[in-house]
């Protein structure tokens, strides 16, 4: 994802002289093409998350299409402030891009993974929250970004994950996309776990209908509502604290829907875990291995 | 046009007083404080329309010590940036100015600030993106970039967001960049030396690499010619560190005091001082 983030950013830089680049010193062996081909729409800001944030509101008050660069704690909780009121409040035309999504950086401890972004940056007003499944996603997230004028948040995976789309689904933001169809239970998945979720729903006994949902915020409320109209159940994968996120987003659009359905968020719980390992591991540790998530879902 | 200075930032001081009084609001004192600073500056130093308050070419005032925005507002409303009567409408109901600078809505009021150390980032981004822009049209020079300048209060300082600006609009040479300290020693809860020492703070600037001045931030006439002379130095961010007094011309009672920060006139002391 974090290629196909890299390399369409540059296609975009390359054709508009006003997209720049801030990091906050990182991108080690993702940025140096962009360095090359577009060293003036590159800055490194140094370790400096919240000056990056308040230099972008700046930039974009005077015209420029900034997109500023972390991991995804440092770019998301660190400048929360200047997130909420230099970019948001002022609904300026910043892109917001994190990477390292859950427990990406499993090892390296709680401090580096990311569990509540989205849960945080959903609060906020004017900012739309994109999380792709894929790389291909990925690329469709960060063009869709550019072409809309407002606060974006990109939540990014890291390297190599699959390609779950053989075919560029038709995106929008703000619309999830159904990558099968079925009428007994409907699994609606978001960022990294997307390719967990197809092999899920390959494992279960069950006619599932599954959604990869890029977008958690404005989320596809329509889209919900369908499936509580065309399948017998609900649940939602995603490695995100069980608290904020793409669970309870859908969750709020059941709730308010009026017609009630066997529904189950499955996500991080509610603790930071005491044993650090790898992201399979981690994923084990936390109920997100795809047999454990195959068990929960036959039992609904 | 020939302006009499310290009638300006006399009738500035009452407006202020003025809007402090009906909104019984708080934060006179910083707001006092900064007057003549911001005279100097709408009436010599900026180049500014009040007609065209979105010119681009225009020099940006970003008030970052935005609970002080009293003072910008009476700024603003006498340098014919929005008519006079909006000030009746401070902090009230459906009232145009709000307690905390907002953008869009008031003429001349560049960005929504109110949660401080955030106004230098901003400042830095827009005075790197106007350095950037200008420099690739011709019709420029390098000395006739549009400048940013902002206003920081004292306390503002110790947040340390303010300090990662400092780092980032020195290693940029963004010399179009000019903040000014309203170095009046007090903050919210106590003097600035028993709360968190600041000194010395004009060679901590110098140390990030900005080039420094001090001046009496109530003389009119030595702020405008230190104002004037910004760039101090070529390829430098300045800063100018304006000597003040927290509630200068107000209420007696409040000046140089923590309660300035709290407390608006009383009913004699607003008759005293407006007449």
């Amino acid at each position: 994802m974090r290629t196909a983030f890299a390399k369409t950013l540059l296609i975009l830089a390359k054709k508009d002289k006003r997209i720049m680049l801030l990091t906050g010193d990182l991108g080690y062996s993702v940025f140096e093409e962009f360095q090359r081909e577009c060293p003036k729409q590159y800055i490194n800001c140094g370790v400096a998350e919240q000056n990056m944030t308040g230099v972008a509101a700046g930039l974009a008050l005077e015209g420029y299409r900034p997109c500023i660069y972390s991991i995804i704690p440092f770019i998301s909780m660190r400048n929360f402030e200047q997130i909420r009121n230099d970019i948001c409040y002022q609904n300026l035309n910043v892109k917001i891009v994190g990477v390292g999504s859950g427990f990406t950086y499993g090892p390296y401890g709680h401090t580096h993974h990311a569990l509540e972004d989205i849960g945080i940056l959903r609060t906020i007003s004017n900012i739309v929250i994109m999380a792709p499944g894929d790389p291909v996603e990925a690329e469709l997230a960060t063009k869709a970004a550019f072409s809309y004028k407002g606060p974006v948040y990109i939540r990014l995976g890291r390297n190599g994950e699959p390609v779950i789309h053989t075919k560029k689904p038709k995106f929008t933001i703000g619309r999830g996309i159904v990558i099968k169809d079925g009428t007994d239970a409907t699994i609606i998945a978001t960022s990294n776990m997307l390719d967990s979720a197809v092999k899920v729903a390959q494992g279960v006994m069950k006619s599932v209908r599954l959604i990869s949902m890029p977008t958690i915020k404005p989320i596809d409320a329509e889209l919900v509502r369908d499936s509580i109209h065309k399948t017998r159940a609900i649940v939602t994968i995603e490695e995100h604290s069980i608290i904020g996120g793409l669970g309870s987003a859908v969750a709020e659009v059941i709730a308010e829907s009026g017609g009630g359905i066997p529904f189950q968020r499955i996500a991080v719980p509610d603790r930071f875990t005491k044993t650090i390992g790898t992201q399979e591991f981690m994923r084990e540790a936390n109920g997100l291995g795809i047999e454990q998530i195959v068990k929960k879902i036959e039992n609904i | 046009m020939t302006y009499n200075f310290s009638e300006i930032a006399a009738t500035v001081r009452r407006d202020i007083i003025r809007m402090c009084y009906e909104a019984q609001s708080a934060h006179l004192g910083g707001s006092l404080s900064c007057v003549e600073i911001l005279v100097a500056l709408y009436w010599r130093v900026m180049h500014i329309d009040p007609k065209r308050p979105d010119d681009p070419n225009r020099d940006r005032l970003f008030f970052s010590k935005a609970h002080d925005v009293k003072a910008l507002y009476a700024v603003l409303g006498n340098r014919g940036f929005f008519p006079k009567e909006w000030f009746f409408g401070y902090e009230k109901d459906c009232g145009h100015l709000a307690g905390h600078a907002v953008r869009g809505i008031v003429p001349g009021v560049e960005i929504s600030a109110g949660s401080l150390g955030h106004g230098l980032s901003m400042a830095a981004g827009a005075a790197f993106a106007l350095k950037k822009r200008t420099m690739n049209d011709e019709q420029r020079t390098v000395n006739n970039y549009p400048r940013v300048f902002t206003i920081l209060s004292d306390g503002e300082c110790d947040e340390g967001s303010v300090w990662e600006a400092a780092l980032f609009a020195a290693h940029h040479k963004l010399d179009n960049l000019i903040a000014v300290i309203d170095y009046n020693k007090l903050q919210a809860y106590g003097r600035i030396k028993d709360v968190l020492n600041l000194e010395p703070l004009t060679k901590k600037w110098e140390a990030f690499c900005w080039s420094a001045r001090e001046v009496d931030g109530h003389d009119l006439k030595k702020l405008t010619t230190i104002l004037l002379a910004t760039p101090f130095v070529k390829g430098k961010p300045s800063v100018i560190i304006a000597h003040t007094i927290k509630g200068f011309g107000g209420p007696k009672r409040l000046i140089e005091q923590v309660s300035s920060q709290y407390k608006p006139p009383t009913e004699e002391e607003y008759r005293e001082l407006i007449g």
